[in-house]
């Protein structure tokens, strides 16, 4: 494996990394068109075939997606779905008609309206009022490719309906191999407090394209948790709004590109309601060649959201040549009547005087460079708050350093 | 009995207008159980002297030799250096965020000792040397020198000094920024390192303050790369007195 080098150039499309990185806490990005003006449709038809120039698109490799922008079946006899229920949760399914059933999401894009079509049933989660879950629900989906020209074709809906004043955690974990479209949706009721973890942990092989949409209540808490570590192609695309004031969403998000891999994370808060909070804080690293990862963030703060608040960080560490991110914050506000608003993108290599001090102590520098990635992570990863997420997830990003710094001596 | 031994040292910086000469020519001896301060105006070298010895990739050594006990320092890699008993207390210690304290110590004295240190001891050990340097129990989870004062930063870097060690401790400028209690209780720290007698102490200062507490046995006059002078510690006093404008003036 390619061994980290922070002297050697970079590909001319990279962001530019600093020692430190860059920080821009002036003016975001802003597109010709609104946020608010992006079409959402539950008809596939609505969406033309992106062909890679779309403002959605533009980073995602639209040639590699296979059938994602077609309707099909799911191939369920190469599918497995388990799910852990604890006492207090419900497990059911909803269908079209019901009315939780695309409540919280209509589809942004063509994959998300494809998917939407191919899932008659939706698998409902519902925490009843003022239930409080002492365990998580964890919900694996798990595709087999078996002997298969190609990796199973999945089509999933998710709904997770929190109720009023209940509390819950919700784990969901794909793995195997898959060519997959999800919708996700879910429904934080007043007073309530979700955690919601999305595990991306695909085979080599696998393409996953995700919309999770969240509705979150007067006075609710949200928690939406992306870890995304495998998997060819994968674009989670999470779209936030509120259904009273008082919400607070914290969507943050840890991911890991090895080469060859496209990691997607398109972040959208559409604040409309007054007086909520969010604050969304992604950090990725990137290693080998043409390892490429996107970060979007946007949020849009409605003339009617006065007393809202905004942050959004995104960061990635760049460990050897050949690795891309891009990361685009883009704030859209319409109100002057705001608590706050801020971002901050940055990416960069690592720091030399970091691993000097650590070396200096001595430290041999794989030690060191483990140190610094892991410490780099660490602020998100204490953050979940569910400590077999946590603990799994160090345990993959040791797992992942092994192959640019070599295994772990101590 | 450890010895350090620089001889005739140049050192050059990549700057953006070109190559700078920094170190002009060092000779200097330290052995175990010695205190020598160096002293010099602001821009002299000392910490290009301090990072030279440690092994910073920022400074190219263009001729001379740095030896420990015969070793040839220069062919170390940095990590070797602190392995074979060179400790860099540094004028500004690092943040390194998200490794906490007490990861980072325990990390440190397994690479220095070769083998993890016995848990129970290890954790008494840090407690009592947080203690001495009146270090809140509190820093050990928090992360390396984050949000640190200056002075904190300081207690730190005597911190790892005294659990790992050192046969040749370089402290630059440890007394900056440390009010006088912050230098009482440094001191007494690097005293308590230096009193075994088997440890050599490489103190560099601006100040002759902090030689109110550590007793130099040599002062070095440091100006424009090299050593200009050299003698016991009736020396500081001359430099409190008149400072350096005399050395300055020969020099130029
Ligand atoms: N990367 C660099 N680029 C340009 N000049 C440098 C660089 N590093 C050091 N220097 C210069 O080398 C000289 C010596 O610096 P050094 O930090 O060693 O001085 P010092 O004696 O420790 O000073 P102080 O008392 O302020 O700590 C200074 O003139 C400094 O500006
Ligand atoms: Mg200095």
């Amino acid at each position: 494996m390619t061994v980290a080098q922070e002297t050697a150039p970079q590909s001319p499309m990279t962001q530019r990394p600093g020692a430190k990185g860059h920080t821009d806490s002036g003016a975001a990005f802003v597109p010709d068109q609104s946020r608010a003006e992006r079409l959402t449709s539950y008809d596939v038809a609505d969406f033309p075939v992106p062909g890679g120039r779309e403002e959605d698109w533009r980073f995602t490799p639209v040639d590699r997606l296979g059938g994602l922008f077609q309707v099909e079946p799911t191939d369920e006899s190469r599918l497995t779905f388990e799910v852990f229920a604890p006492q207090g949760v419900e497990i059911g399914e909803a269908k079209v008609g019901d009315p939780v059933f695309g409540s919280v999401l209509r589809p942004a894009d063509r994959a998300s309206a494809a998917a939407w079509a191919g899932a008659e049933k939706a698998t409902l989660v519902t925490i009843p009022n003022e239930v409080e879950l002492s365990e998580s629900v964890r919900i694996t989906m798990t595709g087999d490719r078996g002997s298969g020209q190609r990796p199973p074709r999945v089509n999933g809906h998710l709904i997770v309906d929190v109720g009023r004043f209940a509390k819950a955690t919700v784990v969901l974990t794909h793995k195997g191999s898959a060519e997959c479209a999800t919708n996700v949706e879910l429904r934080v009721g007043d007073g309530a407090d979700l955690t919601f973890v999305t595990v991306q942990e695909w085979d080599d092989d696998a393409i996953h394209l995700a919309q999770n949409d969240a509705l979150v209540g007067r006075d609710a808490k949200l928690k939406h948790v992306t870890v995304t570590l495998g998997g060819e192609i994968v674009r989670v695309c999470t779209n936030v709004r509120y259904s009273g004031p008082g919400g607070y969403a914290n969507a943050i998000g840890v991911y890991f590109a090895d080469a060859g891999q496209h990691q997607e994370h398109r972040l959208f808060v559409d604040h409309e309601t007054p007086s909520c909070v969010s604050n969304v804080e992604y950090k990725g690293a990137l290693q080998g060649d043409s390892a490429h990862t996107v970060w979007i963030g946007d949020v849009l703060i409605r003339a009617t959201a006065e007393g809202t608040s905004t942050y959004e960080l995104n960061r990635n560490l760049i460990l050897t040549d050949g690795a891309r991110a891009d990361s685009v914050p883009n704030l859209e506000i319409e109100t002057g009547e705001i608590i706050g608003a801020g971002h901050a993108s940055a990416t960069g290599r690592f720091d030399d005087e970091q691993l000097f001090y650590l070396e200096s102590r001595g430290i041999p520098q794989d030690e060191a460079r483990r140190l610094v990635v892991r410490g780099f992570f660490a602020d998100i990863v204490n953050r979940i708050g569910v400590p077999e997420v946590q603990e799994h997830l160090m345990t993959a990003i040791d797992a992942e350093l092994s192959l640019s710094i070599g295994p772990a001596s101590v | 009995m450890a010895t350090l031994e620089i001889r005739d040292l140049h050192v050059t910086v990549d700057t953006e207008n070109g190559v700078k000469e920094i170190l002009r020519g060092v000779d200097l001896t330290v052995k175990a159980g010695e205190t020598h301060a160096i002293m010099g105006p602001n821009g002299s070298g000392k910490s290009t002297l301090a990072y030279s010895i440690a092994g910073h990739p920022k400074y190219t050594v263009t001729q001379g030799t740095v030896t420990l006990d015969g070793q040839d320092v220069l062919a170390m890699k940095v990590d070797q250096r602190a392995r074979a008993g060179i400790f860099l207390a540094m004028q500004y210690p690092i943040e390194v965020p998200g490794v906490t304290v007490s990861n980072f110590l325990r990390t440190a004295k397994t690479a220095i000792d070769g083998e993890a240190p016995k848990l129970r001891l290890w954790v008494k050990q840090m407690k009592a040397a947080m203690a001495e340097l009146r270090m809140d129990p509190d820093f050990a989870d928090r992360n390396v020198n984050e949000g640190f004062s200056g002075g904190e930063k300081k207690r730190h870097e005597i911190l790892q000094m005294e659990l790992l060690h050192p046969k040749m401790a370089i402290l630059d400028e440890t007394d900056s920024g440390l009010d006088v209690d912050a230098l009482k209780v440094v001191s007494e720290g690097v005293n308590r390192a230096a009193a075994g007698g088997d440890v050599g102490v490489l103190l560099i200062t601006h100040y002759t303050r902090i030689l109110r507490y550590i007793k130099p046995d040599f002062v070095h006059v440091f100006i424009e790369g090299r050593i200009v002078e050299e003698g016991g510690s009736e020396l500081a006093d001359r430099l409190e007195d008149e400072g350096y404008d005399r050395f300055v003036k020969v020099e130029a």
